[in-house]
């Protein structure tokens, strides 16, 4: 009897410690293990909205407040984190019941980590969006406020320029805002361009195709591409998409009375093939991640790169000493050429931006958050210090002291066909294997037919009219 | 109190907090991920379009995974035919009289207690064809021209396989020296006594003798090679264009990436049934009789 009693106490206590051990569940958006493209420096930067390797969380002590508000962005840069947690602190003095939690993640672990959220119905109060079709699923779904009555009071939505402002905007309904937009455009280093005899910017794709040649005779590597990230080869065929259909030809195949396998993309494989068999990129460039991508321009190992507004924050951010200075001092911008049978305007741009939208269980407390952070001064702080460059608030760009910069923002501000980068326009589905298939492409296990095909079936799919 | 219902009392009490949890977190999402793979669902919002087996016959005619199936595979087929009697070889040698042999064992297995993660980042740093380790090493020694070992589609495969074997032979041998401890070395002592030779002790007792743990080993190697992501996903996701693809890898991108959540569960559970089955035939048929009780 007795041992039979010690026995059975034992048990329950050890089934209640059991019990006490299983009924608390792992904390909600605990972070996955990330995986992080590998860091090429560990520099400090300057920073523009960025894609930047370093993977960091930077998870604020709770405490108990009124009102608190997550925020998920995508600054790693020390200069864009510091920035914007000091926009943070300056909203909690005035409001103190405000308590407002940041967490930093890279691009890529950022977007795994939010389609977690997304999917079980939890997502964060305020967080990173480049708009387009992707927040346009988490519209649908509800899982995103409708802010465009909140935008009516003070004529908030007419502070911000319409351009950017529309890609936020869903069947009329605004989901989101943008706190800087640009274009999409070649980096190019002149002193490179100068060893290779190359007098000025090639206008014309036939130029750029000649000017690749005469790059690789030099022995100057011509193009960086991180091309194990799919999304920066995305570009130059949807680039030459633009060129070569137009707006014509994307409405037509988005609304469904087209085609993505239409000539005009059908073309537009043909022509980037043109380049690809010319070997410009980096050795194993098909492995190598933006990080690295951004290194190889940071190091001065490639003479230019397609990208967006950020990487000149992005790639400064990561060189040091003499590279640094050799890239300061040598670094042009020059827009996607034009090229032979284009359709459309030799203005149209590709291009999008890095904004906010609010969640579905988010505090009003939030939106008067990201109204005080889209002021027109701290717009023109941020754009000064190199942060939201180019900036979306209207009159902001008086901040701007870098001329590329200046001139990214007025060509973006200028285009008469801006299309938003198809990896976020179109739905995650379509989105997901336009980056897929473009990647064969430069690998080259695909025709430019197939690839059209492929995206044309995934569309015929998805978009339903 | 009885003695014969306190016993099952007592063995109730204690199974029942681990069997909720197994049933909440193991059986329960078994169940609804058979659910969401009869349906086409996006992630976000209600479970609305019913395609039945269509999921199924979609991922059976994908070429995209039919070849990840394929490199599941050769990664199956390379850790049996290389790792495992690697792992042996170097079992049956630390296991002699050695002077610092237990320094080795501690080395070899070093790198299983590297997480996955880490590992796949230190070596797609070793793998960089600029100034990584073995393109710089055989470049000074060997004169050997830049290979971008992850970024080619023909030696992806293989070089990521090498970062499996290197992380698990560790696991293996540890395996194996347990399984040679366990050999009477009076066996040894009377062959050789006999007029073996060391080639035949291990071909006729040794091997033999550890028939239980290489069983085992391969059963862990099979398992392991059909599930395996994290180390994929963090030096290649998968790339490039598919060529380094898991079926793991290939779930991860469909079910989270494509935000097609009822197609990704279908995938999952294919990958289920394949290691389900495998497990069951395996442990019937060729584990019988170590598992005989």
């Amino acid at each position: 009897m007795n041992r039979k009693f010690k026995i059975s106490t034992a048990s329950i206590a050890v089934a209640a410690t059991i019990l006490a051990a299983c009924a608390t569940p792992p904390a909600p958006g605990a972070a996955p293990a990330a995986p992080a493209a590998p860091a090429a420096t560990t520099a400090p930067a300057a920073a523009a909205a960025t894609e930047a390797p370093k993977a960091t969380e930077a998870p604020a002590a709770a405490s108990t407040g009124a009102v608190k508000i997550t925020w998920w962005h995508i600054n790693t840069q020390d200069n864009g984190k510091k920035a914007f947690q000091a926009v943070a602190d300056e909203f909690m003095k005035a409001h103190p019941n405000v308590k407002i939690e940041i967490t930093v993640i890279e691009n890529e672990a950022f977007k795994a980590k939010l389609a977690t959220n997304m999917q079980s119905g939890n997502p964060p109060d305020i967080f990173q969006s480049w708009g387009g079709g992707v927040l346009g699923q988490y519209a649908k779904a509800g899982l995103v406020q409708d802010l465009t009555d909140a935008f009516k009071v003070d004529n908030f939505a007419d502070t911000i320029q319409p351009g950017p402002l529309g890609l936020y905007t869903i069947n009329g309904k605004i989901y989101g805002v943008p706190w800087n937009a640009g274009m999409i455009g070649f980096w190019y280093r002149k002193d490179m361009f100068k060893k290779a005899g190359i007098a000025e910017p090639p206008a014309t794709w036939n130029d750029l195709l000649v000017d690749v040649k005469k790059l690789k005779d030099a022995k100057i590597t011509p193009i960086a591409l991180g091309e194990k990230d799919k999304w920066p080869g995305h570009f130059y065929w949807v680039y030459a998409a633009v060129r070569l259909g137009g707006k014509a030809a994307f409405d037509a195949a988005y609304s469904r009375q087209g085609k993505f396998s239409d000539a005009p993309f059908v073309k537009a494989g043909e022509e980037i093939k043109k380049l690809i068999d010319l070997q410009p990129f980096q050795e194993g460039f098909l492995g190598a991640a933006y990080g690295d991508h951004i290194a190889a321009m940071a190091n001065g190992k490639a003479a230019m790169e397609l990208m967006g507004h950020w990487a000149y924050g992005a790639d400064s951010g990561s060189a040091k000493d003499q590279a640094l200075k050799d890239y300061q001092d040598n670094i042009g911008w020059f827009p996607f050429p034009t090229m032979d049978g284009m359709v459309g305007d030799p203005g149209d741009a590709l291009g999008g931006g890095d904004g906010f939208a609010i969640g579905k269980n988010a505090p009003p407390e939030a939106i008067d958050f990201v109204k005080f952070f889209l002021s027109k001064e701290h717009q023109t702080q941020m754009a000064k210090a190199g942060i939201a460059v180019p900036p979306t608030v209207k009159g902001a760009e008086a901040g701007l002291d870098n001329p590329l910069l200046k001139e990214i923002q007025k060509r973006a501000g200028a285009a008469k066909y801006f299309q938003l980068y198809y990896d976020q326009y179109l739905p995650p589905a379509v989105g997901s294997l336009v980056n897929d298939e473009t990647q064969k492409l430069f690998a080259g296990t695909t025709t430019p037919e197939k690839l059209a095909a492929a995206i044309e079936d995934a569309a015929a799919t998805e978009l339903k009219p | 109190m009885t003695k014969s219902l306190s016993k099952p009392l007592t063995l109730g009490v204690l199974l029942l907090p681990p069997a909720i949890v197994y049933a909440g977190l193991v059986i329960w999402p078994m169940i609804q991920a058979i659910i969401f793979s009869l349906y086409r669902w996006n992630g976000l919002g209600p479970l609305q379009q019913i395609v039945g087996l269509g999921n199924f016959s979609k991922i059976v005619g994908d070429e995209v995974f039919r070849g990840a199936l394929s490199h599941n595979l050769i990664i199956i087929a390379l850790s049996l035919g290389l790792q495992l009697p690697i792992s042996l070889g170097l079992a049956l040698l630390v296991n002699q009289k050695l002077a610092g042999r237990s320094v080795f064992r501690t080395i070899f297995f070093m790198p299983f207690v590297l997480s996955e993660v880490i590992t796949g980042l230190i070596w797609s740093f070793i793998y960089l064809p600029d100034g990584g380790l073995i393109n710089t090493l055989g470049g000074q020694l060997f004169g050997m021209s830049k290979v971008a070992w992850l970024g080619n589609i023909s030696t992806v495969l293989l070089a990521i396989w090498v970062v499996l074997g290197w992380k698990y032979f560790g696991y293996h041998l540890v395996l194996y020296l347990t399984g040679l401890q366990n050999i009477p070395q009076e066996l040894h002592e009377a062959a050789l006594v006999d007029g073996a030779t060391n080639g035949q002790v291990i071909r006729h007792i040794t091997l033999p003798l550890l028939g239980p743990t290489v069983r085992l080993t391969i059963y862990l190697a099979v398992l392991g090679s059909l599930q395996v992501f994290d180390l994929v996903w963090v030096m290649t996701t998968g790339g490039p264009v598919n060529a380094s693809d898991t079926m793991a890898t290939y779930l991860y991108r469909f079910g989270f990436q494509r935000f097609q959540l009822g197609y990704g569960s279908a995938v999952a559970l294919i990958m289920f049934i394949l290691c389900f089955g495998f497990s069951l035939i395996y442990q019937r048929y060729v584990m019988r009789r170590d598992l005989a009780l």
